[in-house]
This record gives C-alpha cells, structure tokens and sequence, in this order.
C-alpha cells in the first residue's frame, strides 16, 4: 500500500500540475514564458520570506513582523542611497539592518523567552513605525537604472527575470538544510518537541535564535527586490505581507503546531497561489475573487485532511472492505499521519 | 486569574479571604492602570487641552471600537486561541448591516443585523475550531480573507456615505451622555457584562481552566468544544457590534473599514496582560490595553510629536508590556519557591 499513500505535498504539485493545463486550455497566453516569468517576478518576495518562514513555523514559533521588516529594509537602503553612497553598500545595510532587526527577534524570544507571536506583533508596529520616522511621507525612487533592471528586466535572451536564479538556488538551499542536514533534523526535533530536543543535546535556543536573524536577513533581501520592482522605496510597502506568507507556508502543508512540512510543499503552494493569481488576472477575474479563493484554500487545507482521516477512522470502524485506491487527495491508509497542518496531534 | 485568585502561597493552611488592599496591589493590571495614569496627567500638564471636554470626548470615540472588539478577543486569547478574523468582521458586517438597513431605516436595526453577521461568523470559526478540532490560527487567518474578500466583492468600492445611512445612526455617533459619548457606552455596556460574565459565571471561569490546561479541563468534565464556540461567537459578536458603532463614529463605512484592526486588538489585549499563552488576563485589562494605547497615540499628536513615531511607541509599549511581565512573573515563581522551601 506504501506506494499509494498521498500526502498534502504531493497532491499539491498535482494541483499545481492540473491548474498549468486547465490554465492552458482556458488561456492561450497562460503557459507563454512572458507569463510565467511574470508570475514569478510576482512571487519573488513572498517566496523569499516563505522559505524562511517554513523553518520557523517547523520549529513552532511565528515571525509577524516580516512585512514591517521589508518595508524598513527597502527605506534604510532607499536612505542610504539618497545620502549619495554607493548602490552596494545601500543593499549591504539593508540586509544588515534585518539582521539587526531579526536579532531583536530572537533575542526577545529566545533570552528573554517571550512568546513570539506577541514579540512579532510589537516588532510589527516598531519596525513600520521606524519606516515611517524615516522617510514620512517621502518616497524614494531614484535608484540608479541598472539596479532597477535587476527589478523588472528579464535575463537577456530569455523571459525570465533576475530574481528566478536566485529563487531557484535559495530554493535549494532551503530544501537541502531542512531535509539532508543535521541542523534540518533539528529544526524538525524542536518542533516536535522543543523539551525532547533539548534533552538530546540539541542547542535548542541559539537554533531559533539564528533563525529569527536568518529572518531578518531573508526580509533584508526581499526588502531590495521589493523596492527594485518597483522601482522605489516607500514606508507603507508589503503591509499584510505576513499574512500573505503565512498563509503559503501554511497552504504548503506546514503545520501551525511546528514539526511537519517541507520545503517542497511551500514551494509548490507558492508558485500554485501566484499561477491561479495570474490565471484569474488574464481571466479578468477581478482581484477581490482572488481574496475569497486564498481564503478558502487556506481553510480546505485544514479541513480536508481532517475529515479524511476522521471518514478513514469510520471506514476502518465499520470494517467495510478496503478499496484499492482512493480518490486523489484522499488518504488510502487510515491513521497515517499526513504531512498535513490539520493534524491534531498536538492541538491542546 | 489575578484578580480574583491573587497568588497565595502554596505552603500553609490560610484559607482567610485575602484582603481588599493586596488584591488590588497584586492586580496584572496595576502597572498598566499607572501607567495610564502618568501618560495622562504628563500630557495634560505639557498641553491643556488634551483632557478638555473635546479631547476626552476625541479619546474615549477614538478607543471605543478597538477596546469593543478587545473585549471579544480576550474570550478568545484566555483560552489560548487567537482570533484574527476581526479587522475583516468589523468591516463586512457593519457594511452589510448599512447597505440593507439604508438612509429610512431604523438606526437599531444597524447595531441588530451588523450583530448577527458577526456573530454568524463567530460561530463558523467556532465551529471549525472547535468540533474538527483545527488550529485557531490558521482558520481565522482563512476566514479574514474569505470575509474580507466577500466585503470587497459585496461593495465593489462603492462608499456608504453620511446620506445613506438612518440620520439617527449618525447623531448617535456624534453625541455623548454624561460627558461621555454614545459609541463609548456601548463598549463600556459590553466590557462591564463580559467582564461580569468571565469574572463569576462558571461558563467564563472554564474558560481559564482550558487556557490554563486543556486536557486537565477536559478531565474534570468542562465541556470544552462548547466554551471555545462561545468564545469565538462572542468575539465575532463584539467584532460585528463593532462594525455598527464604526458606521456612527465616522458616519459611513467602506471596503477599507477594519483593514488590519486584528493586530492591533491583540496588541491592546497583550499590553493589558491578556497572556497569548492563555489562561491568564482580564476584560478590565484588555479595555485599559486599548484605552493606554489610542491615549499614547493621541498624547504623541497633542505633544506634536510626528503622528509617524506612533506605530514604533506602540510596537516598543507591546514589548516592554511582556517584558515586564514575563519577569515580573519570573520572580513570582521564585519567591513562591523560596516560600516552599522553608
């Protein structure tokens, strides 16, 4: 039976596989390279947060305040750059003051030992408050030209734009750490359980603190393709990108009680998310759909693998025949954990 | 539980009633009520004018929707859930229940149906929560967007504006009784029957018990799925009440009505000592979080301090809130150690 077991993952990247057909049938200027490199420049930052986010969602903490975090970065570069120094050292202090910022994280988490939900919701409004003293009401958008092509050109002779390389290769990365590494096995121990983990030997503080500053570098980097695509650097960008991130992370069949998900996961449910945007967009969907459908998806991706295990419990109950194979999506072996959030396994 | 259950030491048989004076001065919400107070009396020193008749009035309009749905949440937060669907509530129910009611209408039909949308949603988070046993979390974060996005489907950028909602819902928001304004009884009615209702009714204590320790309130037979649907309709209840008191303050109500509230009631309900870890804070507590935080934010703008600074003093004001808690807390433990061992 092992090799029929579905899990969220990988249903996933057949509904990202069957949303690329249907997408293609129902618009012939879907699946065109101007398109897809498109909805990739689209889901450049949030892809970038949502890698990161994953391993601090797997651990069992929250990090609210990446949107604020984004938008400080892009205004202290946007700051530098205007005082005239050079266009590197301005994206090197943008990443360097989400480091800084991501360490205030950490270390109110992990030295002071305070819950990061309401850490992260105070930095939330610190972090934006410190864009806004900074700039006001200013934009800055005079970023030299080459800087912006990195922003919204694509790589010549091709129709994908910068940021796809660099997509792919922190992809990688991610994915390597968490799933073939030592400190991969620990992120998925703490989670677990944080009391076990620490027991065993596994640093299990400093582990998270360095995530909440990976974090921050990570906002750092978005923070400078964020205000590269659009070409300036204001104090009210990415607000509600937390939300947004959350809920790929999420989506990706990570669970909010830490210790389940992948990497793989998130990544399909970003590029999923971003390709059904770009679907209903060429649709004339108007936007506000888009909302409702986020929501739903967000929702059917805690219920349905509740309910299939609970409808799986009562099947096994009944002793009703087992069938061969069930309908995709549904799990085929009762009881089997599903790398899904649903699973109430730690639920209070 | 402070208030009513001030720590006792564990050790000894003192069974007496503690006495009026220590269960004020153990109170989570004393140092928060303090310093209230100091934010308050420096600013009315520095600028008279902060606490004349029309800044009170300003302060106590400009707090009642936050403190209302505050109120709500803190049912929610003791039982170590999390309610973020209620920027999205606010906005959806208060511009349905506008939208239907309609300029001829009667004002109380407003605060009835922008009620009941809310509280239907309370209860379809509720129920998720509570019978498929989902994370809170993840299923208001799913229903803030399916309700925001039903908002923006439901108005399509049209405004409600002042001459389409019943006069008297207007004049409503713009009076006050006894000095304080109509909007703000309405919050103050809620806060004091919620905090009636969590401070000595056995459905609210449980509430504690299952933020304190879920499995051991389950054990002792509190019926816990259906406490946590009635934390989640009360705040959905608060949040769609909320949304009617909006359409009178600022006399109409757009898409934009709400758009990330949810974080900042969080924010009041932890400033005033509602722990996120559940089992812990007050209703009264949650109302002085709201009302500390909309005062700051009005003191910056009398001291002319630019109104950019005020998100960073909120968002620093959270931090040290929990700081300040979190050791306070730590040296409880410690004393109460010490106790033991002699």
């Amino acid at each position: 039976m092992r090799h029929l077991r579905i899990t969220w993952d990988k249903g996933l990247i057949v509904l990202l596989a069957l949303t690329l057909g249907v997408g293609a049938v129902i618009s012939p200027r879907f699946l065109t390279g101007n398109n897809l490199g498109f909805v990739i420049q689209d889901i450049g930052e949030i892809m970038i947060v949502a890698l990161v986010m994953t391993l601090i969602i797997i651990t069992g903490e929250i990090d609210l305040s990446v949107g604020s975090m984004v938008a400080l970065t892009g205004c202290v570069m946007g700051v530098v750059w205007h005082h005239g120094w050079p266009m590197w050292l301005a994206a090197a202090s943008a990443i360097v003051t989400g480091g800084v910022a991501g360490s205030l994280n950490g270390f109110l988490v992990t030295k002071v030992g305070l819950p990061s939900l309401a850490v992260t919701i105070g930095t939330l409004g610190l972090f934006r408050g410190l864009s806004w003293a900074l700039l006001g009401d200013q934009t800055i958008s005079d970023f030299p030209a080459s800087w912006l092509a990195f922003g919204y050109d694509n790589i010549p002779g091709t129709s994908f734009p910068w940021v796809a390389p660099i997509l792919v290769v922190l992809g990688v990365t991610f994915g390597v750490v968490l799933h073939l590494t030592r400190t991969g096995r620990w992120i998925f121990a703490t989670g677990q359980n944080a009391q076990a983990a620490r027991f065993a030997g596994i640093p299990v503080q400093r582990l998270k603190f360095r995530l909440f500053v990976l974090s921050g570098l990570m906002c750092g980097l978005a923070g400078i393709v964020y205000s590269m695509r659009f070409a300036s650097a204001r104090p009210d960008s990415a607000i509600g990108l937390e939300l947004a991130v959350i809920a790929s992370v999420l989506f990706g069949g990570v669970s909010i009680f830490g210790g389940v998900g992948t990497i793989w996961g998130v990544v399909t449910s970003v590029l999923f998310l971003g390709a059904i945007r770009s679907l209903l967009l060429l649709e004339r969907v108007p936007p506000n759909e888009l909302t409702i459908i986020t929501g739903l998806l967000l929702l059917a991706s805690v219920v349905i693998p509740v309910v299939a295990s609970k409808l799986a419990g009562l099947r096994r109950k009944h002793r009703l025949p087992e069938s061969t194979a069930g309908p995709p999506g549904q799990p085929t072996t009762a009881g089997q954990p599903l790398g899904s959030p649903g699973q109430p396994a730690r639920s209070a | 539980m402070s208030v009513q259950t001030p720590p006792a030491p564990p050790s000894g048989p003192r069974l007496e009633e503690p006495s009026w004076w220590s269960t004020v001065g153990h109170a989570r919400e004393l140092p928060i009520i303090c310093v209230l107070a100091a934010v308050l009396i420096g600013t009315s020193l520095a600028n008279h004018d902060f606490l004349s008749g029309q800044g009170r009035v300003d302060l106590m309009t400009a707090v009642s929707i936050t403190a209302l749905m505050a109120v709500g949440e803190t049912f929610v937060i003791v039982m170590k859930h999390v309610d973020l669907s209620v920027g999205s509530t606010l906005g959806f129910a208060g511009y349905v229940a506008a939208y239907l009611v309609g300029p001829g209408g009667n004002a109380l039909m407003v605060f009835v149906i922008s009620s009941l949308v809310g509280l239907v949603i309370g209860l379809i988070n509720g129920a998720l929560v509570a019978t498929l046993r989902l994370p809170s979390l993840v299923v208001t974060l799913g229903t803030l967007y399916v309700v925001q996005g039903l908002l923006a489907v439901t108005a399509s950028s049209r405004v409600i504006t002042q001459d389409k909602l019943p006069s008297a819902l207007v004049s409503f928001g713009e009076h006050s009784l006894l000095g304080v304004p109509y909007v703000m009884w309405v919050t103050i009615v809620a806060a004091v029957i919620g905090g009636w209702y969590m401070h000595s009714r056995r459905p609210g204590r449980d509430l504690y018990a299952i933020g304190s320790n879920g499995p051991a309130a389950k054990l002792v037979g509190i019926p816990v799925r259906r406490r946590e649907l009635m934390a989640f309709a009360v705040s959905g209840l608060c949040a769609g009440l909320a949304g009617a008191l909006w359409s009178a303050r600022f006399g109409g109500i757009d898409t934009s009505a709400g758009l990330g509230y949810e974080l900042s009631v969080i924010a009041a309900c932890v400033v005033g000592g509602v722990s996120i870890a559940g089992g812990n804070g007050t209703i009264l507590g949650a109302f002085v979080g709201a009302l500390l935080l909309q005062t700051i934010g009005n003191a910056l703008s009398a001291l002319d301090v630019p109104e950019f600074w005020q998100q960073a003093v909120n968002g620093t004001l959270l931090i040290l809130a929990i700081t300040v808690d979190r050791l306070a807390s730590r040296r409880r433990e410690r004393v109460a150690a010490r106790e033991v061992v002699a």
